[in-house]
């Protein structure tokens, strides 16, 4: 049966947008805790350490993000491990966030001068101590725009776990399509949704960057 | 009649008036160094006979156009009147023949081959034809601002200027830029130049103008204003720099 | 216990090969396209009118804030209920190029904006125009400067790809999805081709790299090292 495209399907289109959100909330959660680890292991002092989390960024930079889902998808099945989509569809985007923040945390820690592990070394503070009170609040304040800007990227990325069955933003829009057969309102809507939530982040990237770029400058 | 004439010229930038009345008129031939403190508008004053800045108000004529900022206009007018900077801007992409070469191939529309003899003539000018291949970055400050130099030149241009083109070289490269522009000045190129080089202005100027506070102070044959400087501003200004 | 076995899925090789060989196919579509695209966005941005200047940001700003599947929903489901037909290989390169366009029009712009107003002013003195200054004088020390950039951008559009298979299209993604459906050893044809994609990625950016080189090389001088970072992010 064909239905008219109307506000019934807009209500529709908004609340799958809030499985969008929880999914990118969720791989942002896992995707900055792995993040964290490899940008420490990509700076850590032992060379094991340092090869390896360079190797992993390789890979996951490297591998699009629809085969990390299916990897994560069938190789737990394969294990199995029988995980709803959704946790699937979560770990694989934490997997893919954790290249990308660890890539981008490891140049913000690696832009802290030298004079500032020395200082701190002089003050007699260990390493962990270092990272906690000297080096990684400093990053921070340069790792935050590009940050925020990849959020941007994870939040379109969700849009692909709709292979799996998730039914979040594009997925509701397919069964809209399929129900009215009106692509271009139905899709242009589903991308209007999309604009709405990642467009003021990107202003903020945009804004934060500016900033940071006057606060150096100054 | 004058090549460059300038009557009662004044620029501001927002509420600061840097240039507050200048009348100037250069015959074809003439050297004339522009000398005055920093903040004195003598580099404005050069920007805006080549239409780099825009002017406030009064009237300025150079190589037969007047100043007008309608863009063919100010093309056209460029085409006669060359500038070289402080800071050579050459094209980083280009070689040292590539750079001089572009303004006839593009603007001129020269043929390839004929730019290229073009190029390799004004290089010769300059003394640079065995660099002619070599890009900027492997250039010494001298030279590039020597290639500069015969850039301007290619356009054949009937009026040079030249802003403090000596300015970022270090003291054993100057020489060498001032020798090409002392063998211009005896060629019969009409040129300005603002300079900090007291030697060169009075041995090579035909004029010298001394700008003080955005007007020019005073003006002359070099030879009489360096022998007798009337005002005391422009004696204690030689005073300070030639020491 | 699981056994991993490859040998199903390696039976399956030419059916890869082919998927392979319309990715490496739509990737190059996607950057030569969309190159073009990007760079005369940049241009248009740079020197057009008002108007053309906000049309240009408006398209980059929807594109970047928008999935790419989505993009390529509009550009598959769209055009067709319009009355235009498009093959779903036609519809990939058209929304690849689109979405691509946009990124790289961004990277040319900072490239552009990152040289030095005295370089324009040179341009103006020796009588060039506007576009002549653009083309002669901006262009080649712009796009050497945000060369890194676009190779990271390329790289993207190559991973991005994958998504086209979302429509039907064969290529190494969706030659792997009728694999795993026939041999049902999912894991390991997804491992091969992530390995193959892996691959394809690091060859490319050394490429490209040397293309980079070879293009903005000049004689006498050591290559140097941009510095420009890429902008982070993923399949876009």
């Amino acid at each position: 049966m064909i239905r008219p495209f109307g506000s019934d399907e807009i209500l529709f289109l908004f609340e799958a947008a809030r499985w969008t959100s929880v999914l990118s909330l969720a791989a942002l959660a896992l995707g900055g805790l792995f993040g964290l680890a490899v940008a420490l292991a990509r700076v850590s002092v032992s060379n094991v350490l340092r090869t390896a989390a360079s190797g992993y960024i390789t890979v996951v930079q490297g591998i699009p993000v629809l085969i990390l889902l299916f990897l994560a998808y069938y190789g737990l099945s394969t294990m199995g491990f029988d995980l709803p989509p959704l946790i699937a569809a979560s770990l694989s985007l934490g997997i893919y966030a954790s290249g990308y923040l660890g890539d981008i945390w490891r140049g913000a820690i690696e832009s802290v001068a030298l004079q500032q592990w020395e200082a701190s070394a002089s003050l007699a503070l260990t390493r962990g101590q270092q990272y906690r009170y000297v080096i990684i609040p400093q990053s921070v304040r340069i790792a935050l725009p590009p940050t925020v800007g990849f959020l941007v990227q994870l939040i379109k990325n969700t849009s692909i776990v709709s292979i799996v069955g998730v039914v979040e933003l594009t997925r509701a829009g397919q069964l809209v399509n399929n129900a009215t057969f009106e692509p271009f309102p139905v899709f242009l809507s589903v991308a209007a949704i999309y604009f709405i939530i990642c467009y003021p982040l990107s202003l903020i990237a945009r804004r934060l960057e500016a900033q940071f770029n006057a606060y150096r400058a100054g | 009649m004058p090549i460059v004439l300038v009557e009662d010229l004044r620029k501001s930038f927002g509420s600061l008036e840097v240039l507050k009345g200048i009348s100037l008129s250069v015959e074809r031939g003439q050297v004339v160094a522009l000398l005055g403190r920093s903040g004195s508008g003598k580099s404005t004053l050069l920007r805006c006979l080549n239409g780099l800045e825009t002017i406030s108000s009064g009237r300025i004529e150079i190589g037969g156009h007047v100043m007008s900022y309608a863009p063919a206009a100010l093309r056209a007018l460029r085409k006669d009147v060359g500038i070289v900077f402080q800071s050579f801007n050459l094209f980083p992409h280009l070689s040292a023949a590539e750079n001089v070469m572009l303004a006839p191939r593009v603007v001129k529309k020269t043929p390839k081959r004929e730019a290229r003899e073009l190029a390799m003539e004004m290089l010769g000018k300059v003394g640079l034809i065995d660099k002619a291949d070599v890009y900027p970055d492997q250039l010494s400050g001298g030279q590039q601002q020597r290639v500069a130099i015969a850039r301007s030149l290619a356009m054949q241009p009937r009026v040079m200027l030249f802003d403090e083109v000596t300015s970022a070289l270090d003291p054993e490269l100057t020489g060498e830029v001032l020798n090409v522009m002392e063998r211009l000045a005896a060629e019969g190129m009409t040129m300005l130049l603002v300079t900090h080089e007291m030697e060169f202005a009075r041995r090579v100027a035909t004029t010298t103008v001394f700008m003080y506070k955005g007007l020019v102070h005073e003006t002359g044959s070099s030879k009489e204003l360096f022998g007798r400087p009337s005002t005391s501003e422009f004696r204690q200004f030689l005073g300070v720099t030639s020491d | 216990m699981f056994q991993l076995q490859f040998a199903p899925a390696l039976a399956e090789t030419p059916a890869l090969l082919r998927g392979f060989w319309l990715t490496i196919e739509l990737t190059v579509a996607a950057i030569l396209l969309g190159g073009a695209l990007g760079l005369a966005a940049a241009m248009a941005r740079n020197m057009g009118p008002r108007f053309v200047r906000w049309l240009v940001s408006a398209y980059v700003e929807l594109i970047r804030n928008t999935p790419f599947l989505v993009q390529l929903y509009i550009v598959f489901f769209g055009l067709p209920s319009v009355g235009v037909r498009v093959s779903a290989i036609q519809a990939s390169i058209i929304a690849m190029t689109i979405n691509l366009g946009a990124y790289a029009a961004e990277i040319f712009r900072a490239g552009i904006e990152s040289i030095h107003r005295s370089q324009i002013e040179a341009g103006a003195s020796l009588a060039l125009t506007r576009p002549q200054i653009l083309v002669h004088v901006i262009l080649a020390p712009a796009v050497s400067k945000v060369w890194p950039s676009l190779v990271s951008q390329f790289i993207l559009i190559m991973l991005t790809s994958s998504v086209c298979s979302f429509v039907s299209v064969e290529e190494l993604s969706g030659a792997a999805a009728t694999i795993q459906s026939a041999t049902f050893r999912s894991f390991e044809v997804y491992i091969i081709v992530g390995a193959v994609y892996l691959g394809f990625a690091i060859l490319l950016k050394s490429a490209l790299a040397s293309v980079g080189e070879r293009l903005f090389r000049r004689p006498g001088t050591a290559p140097r090292k941009a510095k420009l970072a890429a902008e982070p992010g993923g399949l876009r």
